[in-house]
């Protein structure tokens, strides 16, 4: 419903109210001596801050309440920063709100359209000097202005091809190979399933070759977990089953969503949980996702033991590990 | 009666009698659910520490845990758990378990060390398991290094105890908690163990002498103080962002609305 | 004359000379701003900025934004011998043996969570005051940006220490990158300088965080502060405002002192937060690496809500033809706040079209006055929040006895269910708040004091309002609907048919409000209880 009918009229600026100090010389001084201890207040946090710099041990704890062991030359510090500001921006809205004139002031707006009269020159100037260019019937100039101009904004883009490599195929290849043993992370000693209680979980990382340096592009890519489960618990069919020794399982530790770490095993439901998004994995099932908004499974590493006894990979991961990409296949 | 008839209306009548109601509520209530008295240890000085870890599981735990301590479908078998996981979940207060929720809660332990030694002995005469520690073998002051326990805390800890050994989620409930304030022998004996859902971290996997300079670092950083001021709980920008829109915002705001206001 | 006024004359003899600064000096310090505490709401947000310059230059005469591996050996003993990055290393080298290192490193970081709040709340007055009108879309623009930007500026500055938290931020921003269709592998590369981690990142994220997001920032706040200034602030509607005037205090001496001082109050409880209270402490985080992680894993509150989306998405995959399509990050990482930020943008915009009003405006509706707008920035507001929640489901879980899948479903229907129910609420809320106003105007505030009438009634004594408070409750417009013309006179059919017709509906729901009270009214009703 519209009311188009007459509002209450305006009764313009209500009545000015004076307040104390504006006609108290009492309250004038007063006011005046607030701000002054105020200021001087700022001066007092400096020179806190000051003496905390100079003479305050950096290895100095202090117990205060709610705070607790606290350093105190860190404290003093900040705190002589506090009140040196403090002091000066409450002294200088006190001064504004109890000494300035606090008489409201009317200021006129001007209408920002500029004149008829100015619009009109504006566009027969424009209009002139364009004919005066004359893009409008000179296309050649035109057209080969524009390609030239287009042309060396879009080159430089071409330098930034050096920012990195191609992937070619990084993204699907580890350092995984076939008899690579298993070693802790960290300590790279190498593990034999006798090692692991049923229950037991193990961060590990493929041994390294002789010569060979670990980079954290490796470990992002190579990070394994190791689980061990009663070989019944598992709810797998014959080939991944061919994957696990003797109820350990090994999975990718590099999440397939976004790429965290997944190493929080709840020994007892079997299931792994990323702490980024929740996403939840079943190990009785090849780490199938049971929660979260993770799309695919772990990747599971098949592992056996090699004639000492030591954990090895019996092949590469079978896909990428780590989270989706266009090229990715499946 | 008729004295207190007089403040029947009064303006403060009606809090009062909701705070009164609630107090006694509440005091029935934890009466009502207190833990059941200490038991004390028999007069019988001749039974051996087996039979009298026997006596105090038929009285106290038997009833989930199986007459024979075969577990059942409230509670798992205790056979093979061995000494240190009877001395980690009673001595923290985990057994008896208070109600039967996702997960057992630590809390003030209602069984001695004596007792819990006894319970521990019957447990481990059950089958071979891991063995108890007392706090004096486990020479972390020693024989750990913290920085090297940090860095291994960060690989098998963190991710479900927090950066800072604050605790964290685990799924539909259940949660690893805080390593503060814990004995050393308990988060030794809860590494070899597994309690619950914590897995194990066997020995050749994680070193006794590796276990140690974990327990190092956890000792460190509940002794370190906070060094930036107070700690806002170490669990991350959460409570920052929360301090923010609290107190920083509502400081500022506060003072933005003293300073737009008419002085008097 | 005294000596000062002969210096000070001078002075500015020397300069007028050479710049003819007299006359616009003496136009702008005159200049009238009108005092609210809700228009300090971007002062906080500018003065923090400066904070944010003045201790992030401290910073990088320390940083090393160096990704290349060295053994830490400053004082801190828990991380001694450990590698980690140059830049983690020189972040912990500024904390514990550079004085005021970690002070200066707590205030830059408590201002810049301080920044994005203020803008939030900023952008909720401009919103829900219709300040972003004809002339001021432009301004708006430039705000939206600025959040953006902010955004993106906060993240970089909190990732460049590489620690464990924000180093696994980054991980989930490559993922993010790495997702996008087609090019997705090869800008990742780019970015990185090869595979993740790489150590290209931190270095070049450390230009775009200290020289090119900075001076983007100074020259769109000087632009938007310019634009405040010419076009002249906004102001509520009371007795002796139109829109034709701006009633206030002179930029000298008054607004000068308190903005002045509010600059060195805002510093000052952002340099007591940075004393009393931890933040980032990140050698408890320790260095980033990618077999690592933490539980309670989340970002800076501003991109709490980016979280939030990504934990309770489904998990939407397309595999076909041998390529591999991320709706489960596509869709809460870009697609949905691409839709909620470019709504947000073009906000004015779509709102003129629904008014129809072209005016300018230069005084601030109240929000219950316009129930439909405020109903919208109620239920944006709640999206926002749910989507918040939801980012911290695991610190919520641990101290409320909750479980994270109890939260994420809660928040996964609450995004759905909440906002059109905060709207219906919200707008509801603003119609009854209009017909108190009505009340109010028509019948006087109730004061509560009963009297009893000679013939045995009691009636409650209503005190009339000023005439300055019933011009504040009834200045508003309340412009009709804009009529469908489906055919003119002659049966033409409309072309433009359905988005007249669209405009039609939304301009009709917008105009639903409780008719103000006219001067025929209120002047029936004194005659009739006079």
């Amino acid at each position: 419903m519209a009311n188009e009918l007459a509002p209450l009229s305006d009764p313009g600026l209500p009545k000015h109210v004076h307040r104390k100090a504006d006609s108290d010389p009492v309250a004038e001084k007063r006011a005046e001596q607030q701000v002054a201890i105020l200021f001087a207040l700022s001066g007092l946090g400096t020179i806190l801050f000051i003496y905390s710099y100079i003479f305050i041990k950096t290895d100095l704890f202090v117990f205060l309440p709610i705070l607790g062991e606290t350093n105190a030359h860190q404290l003093g510090l900040g705190m002589g920063l506090t009140i040196a500001l403090l002091g000066i921006g409450f002294g200088a809205v006190h001064w504004a709100k109890t000494l300035m004139s606090d008489t409201e002031v009317i200021a006129e707006r001007h209408e920002f359209r500029s004149s008829d009269e100015d619009r009109a020159d504006f566009v027969d100037t424009v209009k002139e000097r364009a004919a005066e260019a004359g893009l409008g019937r000179r296309s050649l100039i035109k057209r080969t202005l524009a390609l030239s101009v287009g042309l060396v904004g879009l080159s430089p883009l071409l330098l930034l091809r050096d920012l990195g490599p191609l992937p070619k195929d990084d993204l699907s290849k580890t350092s995984w190979r076939t008899g690579t043993r298993l070693v802790t992370d960290p300590g790279d000693r190498p593990i034999k399933a006798s090692d692991l209680e049923v229950g037991a979980v193990a961060q590990v990382l493929p041994e390294l070759r002789p010569g060979q340096e670990r980079t954290l592009e490796d470990i992002g890519k190579d990070a394994v977990l190791l689980i061990r489960l009663r070989p019944e618990e598992f709810q797998l069919d014959a080939e991944r089953k061919s994957w696990t020794h003797e109820g350990i399982i090994a999975f990718s530790k590099i999440c397939s969503h976004m790429g965290c770490a997944v190493a929080l095993y709840e020994q007892q439901t079997k299931h792994l949980l990323c702490p980024c998004h929740q996403s939840t994995f079943d190990v009785t099932r090849a780490a199938k996702v049971i929660f979260g908004p993770a799309a695919r499974p772990l990747p599971q590493l098949a592992i056996t033991v090699d004639a000492n006894g030591y954990l090895i990979a019996q092949q590469p991961f079978t896909e990428s590990v780590g989270p989706s990409y266009w090229e990715r296949s499946s | 009666m008729k004295k207190l008839s007089k403040f029947r209306r009064h303006k403060f009548a009606t809090p009062v009698l909701i705070l009164v109601a609630l107090s006694s509520l509440g005091f029935t209530f934890s009466a009502a659910t207190a833990a059941p008295a200490k038991s004390s240890m028999a007069a019988s000085a001749k039974s051996t520490l087996v039979e009298e870890g026997k006596r105090l599981f038929l009285k106290g735990c038997s009833s989930c845990h199986g007459l024979n301590a075969e577990g059942g479908s409230i509670a798992p078998s205790l056979i093979g758990v061995g000494a240190a996981s009877v001395d980690f979940q009673v001595g923290t207060g985990r057994m008896p378990m208070a109600d039967m929720s996702q997960q057992a809660m630590r809390k003030k332990p209602i069984y001695n060390e004596e007792e819990t030694a006894a319970l521990a002995a019957y447990v481990a005469s059950l089958a071979p398991g891991p063995a108890s520690l007392t706090n004096e073998e486990i020479t972390w002051e020693r024989d750990g290094n913290a920085a090297e326990g940090g860095e291994l805390f960060r690989t098998n800890c963190a991710m479900c105890h927090n950066f800072a050994a604050q605790g964290g989620a685990l799924t539909q409930g259940k949660y690893a908690p805080t390593l503060m304030g814990v004995e050393p022998k308990h988060i030794y004996e809860a590494m070899i163990t597994g309690p619950q859902s914590m897995p194990v971290f066997s020995d050749k996997t994680i070193t006794p002498e590796e276990k140690l300079s974990i327990i190092k670092w956890i000792k460190a950083a509940e002794a370190e103080p906070n060094l930036g001021g107070a700690s806002l709980g170490r669990v991350g920008p959460v409570t920052e962002g929360l301090l923010v829109w609290t107190f920083g915002l509502g400081l500022l705001i506060g003072i933005a609305v003293w300073l737009a206001s008419k002085a008097r | 004359m005294t000596a000062r006024e002969r210096v000070a004359g001078t002075v500015a003899n020397y300069v007028d000379e050479r710049t003819g600064a007299a006359k616009w000096m003496k136009k702008n310090l005159t200049k009238v701003f009108p005092d609210h505490w809700s228009f300090m709401l971007g002062e906080i947000a500018l003065y923090s900025f400066v904070i944010l310059l003045l201790s992030g230059t401290f910073l990088t005469f320390w940083f090393d934004p160096s990704m290349k591996e060295v053994v830490y050996n400053g004082s801190y003993m828990p991380l001694k011998n450990v590698e980690m990055s140059a830049a983690y290393a020189s972040t912990l080298h500024i904390s514990f043996d550079v004085r005021g290192g970690l002070l200066m490193r707590q205030i830059h970081h408590w201002a810049a969570l301080i920044f994005m709040a203020a803008i939030v709340v900023h952008l909720l007055r401009v919103f829900f005051t219709g300040a972003f009108r004809k002339p001021r879309e432009f301004n708006w623009l430039l705000g939206i940006g600025l959040l953006t930007l902010g955004i993106v500026e906060g993240f970089l500055g909190y990732s460049l220490p590489d620690d464990l938290l924000s180093g696994t931020g980054i991980r989930i921003a490559q993922a993010i990158i790495q997702a996008l269709p087609v090019v997705g592998s090869y800008l990742s590369f780019f970015a990185f300088g090869g595979a993740f981690p790489g150590e290209a990142f931190i270095p070049r994220i450390y230009t775009v965080h200290i020289l090119l997001l900075p001076g983007i920032f100074l020259a769109l706040i000087t632009v938007h502060l310019m634009l405040v200034w010419y076009q002249k602030h906004t102001q509520y509607p009371g007795p002796g405002r139109t829109e034709k005037n701006v009633v206030g205090y002179p930029l000298m001496p008054v607004y000068m002192a308190k903005a002045g001082g509010f600059f060195f109050i805002v510093f000052g409880v952002t340099a007591f937060l940075g004393a009393v209270a931890s933040i980032n402490p990140i050698w408890l985080y320790g260095p980033y690496t990618p077999g690592q992680i933490s539980a309670g894993s989340q970002p800076d509150w501003y991109m709490g809500w980016l979280d939030g989306l990504v934990r309770m998405a489904p998990p939407l995959e397309t595999h076909a033809f041998g390529h591999t399509i991320s709706w489960n990050i596509l869709i809460p990482g870009l697609i949905i706040p691409g839709i909620l930020f470019t709504g947000m943008a073009l906000y004015p915009f779509i709102e003129s079209w629904i008014t129809g009003d072209k005016r300018e405006h230069h005084l601030l509706d109240r929000p219950r006055n316009v129930p439909n707008r405020t109903a919208l920035g109620a239920m944006s507001l709640t999206f926002m929040i749910v989507a918040l929640i939801n980012g911290g489901n695991d610190i919520i879980a641990t101290h409320f006895s909750l479980t994270i899948n109890q939260i994420m479903w809660f928040t996964r229907f609450g995004l759905i269910i909440l906002p059109p129910l905060a709207f219906v609420i919200t707008k509801r809320i603003c119609l009854s708040l209009q017909r108190a106003d009505r009340e109010l105007v028509l019948h006087g505030r109730e004061t509560g004091r009963l009297v009893m009438l000679p013939h045995g009634e009691f009636v409650e004594v209503h005190e009339p309002l000023s005439a300055e408070k019933k011009w504040t409750l009834t200045q508003h417009e309340q412009l009709p609907a804009i009529a469908l013309e489906q055919q003119d006179s002659r049966g033409v059919i409309n072309p433009k048919g359905f988005r007249a017709k669209l405009q039609a509906r939304f301009s009709a729901a917008n105009a639903e409000v409780v008719a103000k009270p006219t001067a025929e009214e209120v002047k029936q009703l004194e005659s009739d209880h006079h």
